[in-house]
């Protein structure tokens, strides 16, 4: 009989306040929440209409990032009706119901999902839960974060909890060293085309091996956010000596006695080396190759070398006919070379790469070179914060020299809430984390890649193999 | 708010069975834009629904005559992935939508609908593709669905069983308000918030 556990049990068990039923519900305590002001505003007029409060206001916290404008001069306004009510009601409900918001005017402000880990917010061994699929970003940290709907915010936001049910575990074990060129994009990408869109629906993954070890705290956000593109509920790594010096001294992380307490504890946050899994998948980074998207799921992707897939290869006639759909939508002949395929606008930005170090990556693709004449290049960085890092590293001027625009943050063209809107039509090479449909404007065509591959597409003007982009004219 | 309880309902179940449909797809990004719920089945599948010019499309399942309000729809594999926005089962709902049939759901949405009293029935691959062969046939459309036997019944009177959690059928029979429910257990929250505050004492 064995008792150890996995990292997902022991994140669970330590916030369960109560099994309901045989079946696996419990009602799982949160630790924290953070707040937008797209999905929050019906959760508050709910506890408005019940009379009701927010049982712990200190625990959440607000930022406006979905509706407003990135455009270089930041102003208080919003430009729109809709997204003006949604930040004034924010604001409202932020100051009537205690929680601290973070503005558009804040120095703080920026992608939920930036700014939290960037503030001290979000812990090793916390539970968090917001109202945003890509709160799996945070188990990077060794948190356990996942993405709830408004009905869920105004449970949590009035009891501190959810009724929960547990998750099987997905062990992903990744080793070997990544080819010079390749990042955590390629990774998290390589393992959505192999396991699919649908590959972890049920389970939480837990993230090992030699090559996550490697990683930056940063670099492992991006495979955590995209984790949830699989399915994936929930997906962490065990915190490291990484984590604890990249959360020492951020504005809300303990201080003092504290936190070396916090730290001790923090050690145990691993799964028990003889704990069992409900499924294992193991990849080999050292056989990765930079990828890119060709479909509208981000489980269509392929080594950037590669071609066009052709859906008559394909048994399955489901996958063929989605396939064909896709490869409409997206304007693409099976067959041709995607290294062939020409953009007409690259974005690097979103919860997904737009920390400070996507952003030294791609400038170290752009220095000295220009964006191609009929490409739109944008640069939105993920926090306020991050920006200004980027100004005083002289990251912004490579930038702007290159021809690209140096942008306001805020999720912007990630998901087009904002006048950040593709027209139909438009080719975007991308550095976010959805591919679908109308994502990035109807009738938008968006590939995903890393951020240094949307910087080499922006100079030739088409999807391009970072790993020769020195050798072009 | 305690919702609308589902027990037994009949309608047409209109299929689509592309996989991954996706929450972009089912309520785009302009219809996000409000502070309550209103107007949302105007913005489902808006994309689909709808050409260029603002009219119907005639090509699109739910603006068919043999599945036009339709009470049910039979999906493909993933469906609802992506986003977290509530928007798309609100218009689900408002659209008339009370139950979804499919051989998998994305793990927010699911929770999502539960929560706004739409049943979500999980059937293996090879039974939902023979469903949304009848279902796609304009006689076989019309089914019911009756959660307390945990049954379909299609046109031709054959019974389909399906699974569900007790815990998430009770609370679809009785459309039972979720935080009351929880709130009842206050105390247990309290204590053990102490509990847990004093073992990390951090995150006071």
């Amino acid at each position: 009989m064995t008792s150890a556990r996995t990292l997902y049990d022991k994140h669970i068990d330590s916030h369960t306040v109560c099994r309901l039923d045989d079946q696996g519900h419990v009602l799982l305590y949160i630790d924290r929440q953070v707040i937008n002001e797209y999905t929050s505003p019906q959760a508050f007029s709910g506890l408005r209409e019940a009379r009701r409060g927010v049982w712990r206001a200190s625990t959440a916290l607000a930022v406006v990032d979905h509706v407003n404008p990135t455009a270089p001069n930041r102003v208080a306004a919003m430009p729109d009706a809709g997204g003006a009510r949604q930040v004034s009601y924010l604001a409202e409900n932020c100051r009537d119901f205690g929680i601290e918001l973070l503005d558009i005017l804040d120095k703080r402000q920026g992608i939920e999902h930036v700014i939290a880990p960037e503030q001290g917010f979000i812990l090793p061994g916390m539970v968090i839960a917001a109202g945003d699929s890509h709160t799996t970003t945070y188990g990077a940290l060794g948190a356990f974060g996942f993405g709830i709907g408004t009905s869920e915010i105004e449970h949590l936001l009035a009891s501190q909890t959810l009724v929960y049910k547990r998750l099987k575990s997905l062990r992903v074990t990744v080793d070997g060293a990544l080819a010079p060129g390749l990042t955590s994009k390629d990774v998290i990408m390589a393992l959505i085309g192999r396991i699919g869109a649908s590959g972890a629906t049920g389970y939480a993954i837990e993230f090992c091996g030699s090559t996550i070890d490697a990683l930056s705290v940063e670099a492992r956000m991006t495979i955590c956010n995209m984790a949830v593109e699989a399915g994936a509920r929930g997906a962490f790594m065990a915190p490291d000596e990484k984590v604890f010096a990249y959360l020492k001294d951020k504005p809300r992380a303990p201080k003092g006695a504290l936190w070396e307490q916090a730290v001790e504890q923090w050690r145990a946050l691993h799964s028990d080396a003889d704990a069992q899994f409900d499924r294992e998948v193991s990849l080999d980074a050292s056989s990765l190759e930079p990828m890119v998207t060709w479909g509208t799921s981000p489980d269509q992707a392929s080594p950037i070398g590669a071609r066009v897939p052709d859906p008559q290869d394909v048994s399955d006639l489901i996958l063929r006919q989605d396939m064909r759909r896709a490869l409409n939508y997206m304007g693409l002949e099976a067959g041709m070379a995607l290294s062939d395929i020409v953009i007409s606008h690259a974005f690097i930005g979103s919860c997904t790469n737009a920390r400070i170090e996507d952003l030294r990556d791609a400038a170290s693709v752009v220095r000295g070179k220009r964006v191609a004449g009929h490409v739109r290049a944008m640069i939105v960085p993920g926090s306020t914060e991050v920006r200004n890092q980027a100004e005083a590293e002289g990251l912004a001027a490579i930038f702007i020299d290159a021809g690209f625009e140096w942008r306001q943050s805020g999720c912007s063209m990630c998901l087009a809430m904002n006048d950040d809107v593709l027209a139909p039509g438009d080719r975007c090479a991308s550095s976010t984390n959805r591919n679908f449909e109308g994502r990035q404007g109807a009738g938008a065509r968006t590939h995903l890649m890393s951020p240094a591959m949307v910087a080499a597409a922006a100079i030739t003007g088409r999807l391009t193999d970072i790993r020769h982009f020195g050798d072009r004219p | 708010m305690s919702l609308q309880p589902f027990t037994r309902v009949s309608g047409k179940a209109a299929p689509m069975l592309a996989a991954n449909i996706d929450t972009d797809v089912i309520m785009p990004k302009q219809f996000l834009k409000g502070i309550d719920r209103a107007g949302l089945d105007r913005g489902l599948f808006f994309d689909l629904r709808f050409l260029t010019d603002g009219q119907p499309n005639p090509g699109f399942v739910l603006n068919q005559p043999a599945w036009q309000g339709a009470s049910f729809m039979v999906v493909g594999p993933n469906f609802g992935c992506g986003s977290s926005r509530e928007h798309a089962v609100w218009g689900l709902k408002q659209m008339g939508i009370r139950a979804l049939i499919g051989s998998s759901f994305a793990g927010i949405f699911y929770d999502n609908c539960q929560r706004n009293g739409v049943l979500l029935i999980t059937l293996d691959e090879p039974l939902l593709q023979r469903l949304g062969r009848v279902v796609s046939q304009p006689e076989g459309a019309q089914i019911s669905v009756d959660l307390q036997a945990q049954e379909i019944r299609l046109h031709d009177g054959e019974l389909i069983p399906f699974e569900i959690d007790t815990l998430r059928k009770t609370a679809l029979l009785l459309g039972l308000d979720a935080i009351g429910s929880t709130l009842q257990r206050s105390d247990q929250i309290k204590a053990f918030e102490r509990q847990h505050l004093a073992a990390n004492p951090w995150l006071s």
